[in-house]
This record gives structure tokens, C-alpha cells and sequence, in this order.
């Protein structure tokens, strides 16, 4: 466990070297925010009563929380220097290592994404929290739904990093990281909400949304913390996050070792 | 010109090489914004229309813009990717050769994966003209025409104008792309729906509704008034290009090697 902190400390104070960087993203992820919300306002000044699923407050709420948790979801946060080793056969050095590579590089990730959104996350809240009108993000309805969104959200980084092992592991076979990565993602940020919010969708994209692992990690959380989802069903709906997490680990576990068996590094 | 014929065609078979890589990242190409279209599908499908726009009239903007998107990041990636010039100090490399620095730098890199993208919005465009009832004449068909070019002119003035920073900043900045993404997300939707200071700065300091918004309300017949001003609307747009390219000189002037 403690080499796993230490990984974790070591990729956290890497990513806060790039302070600039990060205030350039908050200003990138506002104006997005923005944008995005804009689109919605002009959609719902119309009235139509077709979107009573949802309501706009609860829309800016999520439209926020996807700007804000961007590290947190987006599946194309890749770490090249992965993609490298298993490229160039530098692999060989982390097989030297002792301790598990899965979890070596799980921890890197979940270092490296949470690094990411603690420079992210507390200057564009503060901003969104004072905006005038339409654009501000409300508090959640109840503390109890605040407690779960966070749990829930949690819970979806995980599934995230999970996901996302799995890309690392096919390039095993591809060996070009590109393309495999972009077809994987392109769906899975469809179906967590990413482009539209799932609660718009027509009834059988949501049926599908629903069967994926995708929209446990965005969609779900974000529409607990606006009270879209209450919190009574949301309690209810942890377990399946949770099972998706394991069945993903596992998976992700047994195919690795699998590419491993496989792995022929030429010598150099 | 011959040079840069050259360049493309190096580029071209040496990106065949990872053949399988090569076909899915077009099909990936294909799809990125096929997923975005999908959401603007989905969006108009709930909500039957925005503001007195259709869906067939909000499609034709969308393929617009992301035409002259993908074309220009198909061509003029190499500006782009600039910053990978300069932090390997490949950039000194460039300078001793004597051909003209911009069109080095645009032969330094093309993304031909990037036909995905392309094809996906000529569908779109497709599909949205077969289904307007436009009356179309050689006028608007020019009209149109320009609308793409003169936007390729613009994200690539926007891709030179960050290239430049990168003479003093040596890291890329993420910041471009509120220009260049954002500027393609924005203006796939109609510019009246936005609020003023949006459309204000996305006319008059990054032109993009130069080429997209305005003359296309000339294409849908929304406008009252002389046509010549809004076909022209193109061309003034482009000249957004012209500050870009002197600053790119400028920079190249105080260009100074990282040294490795």
C-alpha cells in the first residue's frame, strides 16, 4: 500500500508543476460551460413541454459538473509514457518491478486524473457558484444528496480508471495506441452524457445508455447531486456501480495477464 | 507549391505505414463528430426546433464549419503541432533550409486521418441541401463555397497566431482551444441564439460569424437588404488571416533555440 501512495504523491506533484496550464484549461472548461448552457437557454426559451424530464437548473447543474469533474470522466486522458513503454519494449523495466503492474498502473492513473481536478475543480466552482442568472450552479437540494453524489462520483473515477485500463491493455495487441483509443471513447462519452445529457435522449438511446458501464461514471452522479435522481433511488442504484467496478477489474486483471503471457520483448 | 506536393505525399505513405491504426483512426475520425451531430439530431428531435431555425437549416451550419475544420487540420496540422518543433528544437533545423519558414512548417505534419472528418461533414452538408428548399443559383453556390474556404483561412490564422506563442511560451497552450474547438462548437449553431458579448467577439475579433452565420441567413433567403454584402461577408472574415501571418513573422524574428 505504501508504494502505492508514494506513486500516487510522485504523479500528484508532477501534475501541479503545470500550474499556467491549468489556469488556461479553468478559462478553456468555463467557456465551454458557457457555450453549452447558452444552447440549452435557447432551447428551453421555447417552452415546449417535452423536456419536463429535466429541468434548465438542473441542466446548468450538469453541464457545470462535467466542466468542473473533466479529469474525472473523460475517457481520452491518456498517459503516453504508458503507451511508450509498451511500445518500444521498455516494458521490460516495469515487469522488474516488484509489485503488481496492474495496480501500478491504476494508481498512476487515479494519481494523475485527481491531480488534475484539484487544480481544476475549487477555481471554476468558485467562479460558477457567483455567476449571474440562468449561468449559476446551484447547491444540491440536501446534504444527503451532496453525501451521495460525492460517494457516487467516487465511485465513478474508479469505473473510469478501470475503463481506461482496458484501453492501455488493448495496445498489447494493437501496438498504435490512436485508434483504438479514439473508436472507445468517441461511444463511451456518448453514453455517459458527455454530448448530450442521458435524461434527453429518446427512450431506447437511454435503454442502451442504461445497459453500458458508461453513464454509471458521469451521468449518475451528476444527476444526483441536481436531486434529478432522488436520494432514496440513488442508494439503491450504488450496488450496480459497484458491481461494474469489480467485473471490470476483473476483466481488466485477467486480460492483462493474458497480453503479459503473450509479451515477446526484443532484446536491445 | 511543387514543395509542398512533396511534403504531402512523404507524409501520406509514411502514415500508411500502421495501416490498421491508420484505418481506425479515420473510421475514429468519422465518428467524433458524428457523435456531436448525433447530439444536435437528438437535441432537435426533443425539442422540434430552436428559435424559428430548423433542423435541416442549423445541419447546414454544422457541416459548414466543421468542413473548414477538418480541412484545416488535415493541412495545416503542422502549425497545430508547433510546439513539438520548438521544445525539440527541430525548429533550428527548419531555419537553415532556405524555403520559406510557413510552408516548412505546414509540410512538417499533415493528418490525413482527418478524411474521416471530412467525409462525415460533406454527408451532413449533403443531406442538409437535399432536404432546404433553396432556390439555388451560381451566386449562392460561390457563396458557399467561400464560406468553407475563408473558414479554413480563419482556424488556420488561429492555429499560426498560437504557433507564434510558442516562440516565447516554448509549451503549448491549452488555451487555443477556446478559438479553435470552441469556436467550431459555438458556430454550429446559429450566432443569434448566443448572448451579445458572444456574438460580438465571434464577429468582430475572431470572424467566424464573417463566414458561417451571415452569409448563410443570404443562402436561406432570411435577409433583407443588398446580397453583395453579405456574399462578401466571407472575404472580409479571411482578412483575419493577414494580422496572423505578420505576427507569425515577427515571432520568427525573435525566434531563439531551447538549445537542445
Amino acid at each position: 500500500m505504501r508504494v502505492f501512495v508514494s506513486i500516487w504523491r510522485l504523479r500528484f506533484l508532477l501534475g501541479m508543476q503545470y500550474r499556467t496550464a491549468a489556469l488556461a484549461g479553468v478559462a478553456t472548461q468555463l467557456f465551454f460551460g458557457l457555450i453549452f448552457i447558452m444552447i440549452y437557454v435557447a432551447f428551453y426559451a421555447q417552452g415546449s413541454a417535452n423536456a419536463a424530464d429535466i429541468s434548465l437548473e438542473q441542466i446548468v447543474s450538469y453541464v457545470w459538473l462535467q466542466q468542473i469533474f473533466l479529469s474525472f470522466i473523460m475517457l481520452w486522458y491518456r498517459d503516453n509514457e504508458i503507451f511508450q513503454l509498451i511500445t518500444s519494449g521498455n516494458i521490460a523495466y516495469e515487469l522488474c518491478r516488484p509489485f503488481g503492474i496492474y495496480s501500478f498502473w491504476y494508481a498512476k492513473l487515479l494519481g494523475q486524473r485527481l491531480s488534475a481536478a484539484v487544480l481544476r475543480c475549487l477555481p471554476i466552482l468558485f467562479v460558477v457558484y457567483f455567476l449571474p442568472g440562468p449561468y449559476r450552479l446551484q447547491a444540491p437540494p440536501s446534504p444527503a444528496a451532496l453525501t451521495c453524489f460525492l460517494l457516487s462520483l467516487l465511485l465513478g473515477l474508479l469505473l473510469v480508471v478501470s475503463v481506461s485500463m482496458l484501453i492501455y491493455i488493448s495496445v498489447f495487441w494493437t501496438m498504435s495506441p490512436t485508434g483504438s483509443t479514439l473508436v472507445i471513447s468517441v461511444a463511451g462519452e456518448f453514453f455517459a452524457g458527455m454530448i448530450i445529457p442521458v435524461p434527453l435522449m429518446p427512450e431506447w438511446l437511454q435503454k442502451t445508455a442504461n445497459f453500458l458501464p458508461f453513464r454509471w461514471s458521469a451521468d449518475f452522479p451528476f444527476r444526483v447531486y441536481s436531486g434529478q435522481i432522488p436520494v432514496r433511488e440513488a442508494i439503491g442504484q450504488i450496488p450496480a456501480q459497484l458491481l461494474w467496478i469489480a467485473a471490470l477489474l476483473a476483466f481488466g486483471g485477467w486480460s492483462l495477464r493474458r497480453a503479459l503471457r503473450k509479451l515477446v520483448v526484443q532484446g536491445g | 507549391m511543387n514543395l509542398y506536393l512533396k511534403y504531402l505525399s512523404i507524409q501520406f505513405r509514411s502514415q500508411l505505414q500502421y495501416r490498421a491504426s491508420f484505418w481506425l483512426l479515420t473510421l475514429g475520425q468519422f465518428f467524433i463528430p458524428f457523435s456531436v451531430f448525433a447530439g444536435l439530431y437528438l437535441l432537435f428531435d426533443r425539442f422540434g426546433q430552436l428559435q424559428s431555425w430548423s433542423f435541416f437549416e442549423v445541419a447546414l451550419i454544422f457541416g459548414v464549419i466543421h468542413m473548414a475544420f477538418s480541412v484545416s487540420e488535415c493541412f495545416a496540422r503542422g502549425f497545430d503541432a508547433f510546439s513539438s518543433l520548438i521544445v525539440r528544437g527541430d525548429f533550428d533545423r527548419l531555419l537553415v533550409r532556405p524555403r520559406s519558414m510557413a510552408l516548412q512548417v505546414l509540410g512538417s505534419q499533415f493528418e490525413f486521418t482527418r478524411f474521416g472528418r471530412m467525409l462525415q461533414s460533406a454527408v451532413v452538408l449533403a443531406w442538409a441541401i437535399a432536404n432546404l428548399p433553396i432556390d439555388w443559383s451560381f451566386a449562392k453556390a460561390v457563396t458557399l463555397l467561400l464560406m468553407i474556404a475563408c473558414g479554413v483561412l480563419i482556424f488556420t490564422g488561429i492555429y499560426m497566431l498560437f504557433a507564434t506563442m510558442c516562440f516565447w511560451t516554448v509549451q503549448g497552450l491549452e488555451v487555443a482551444n477556446v478559438f479553435t474547438d470552441g469556436g467550431r462548437e459555438m458556430a454550429q449553431y446559429p450566432l443569434n441564439i448566443y448572448g451579445r458579448w458572444v456574438k460580438m467577439f465571434f464577429t468582430f475579433v475572431i470572424p467566424f460569424g464573417c463566414v458561417n452565420y451571415l452569409p448563410m441567413l443570404y443562402i436561406l433567403g432570411r435577409t433583407s437588404g443588398p446580397s453583395i454584402g453579405y456574399m462578401a461577408m466571407p472575404l472580409a472574415g479571411a482578412l483575419f488571416m493577414l494580422p496572423c501571418l505578420l505576427i507569425w513573422r515577427i515571432g520568427v524574428r525573435h525566434y531563439r533555440s531551447v538549445g537542445s
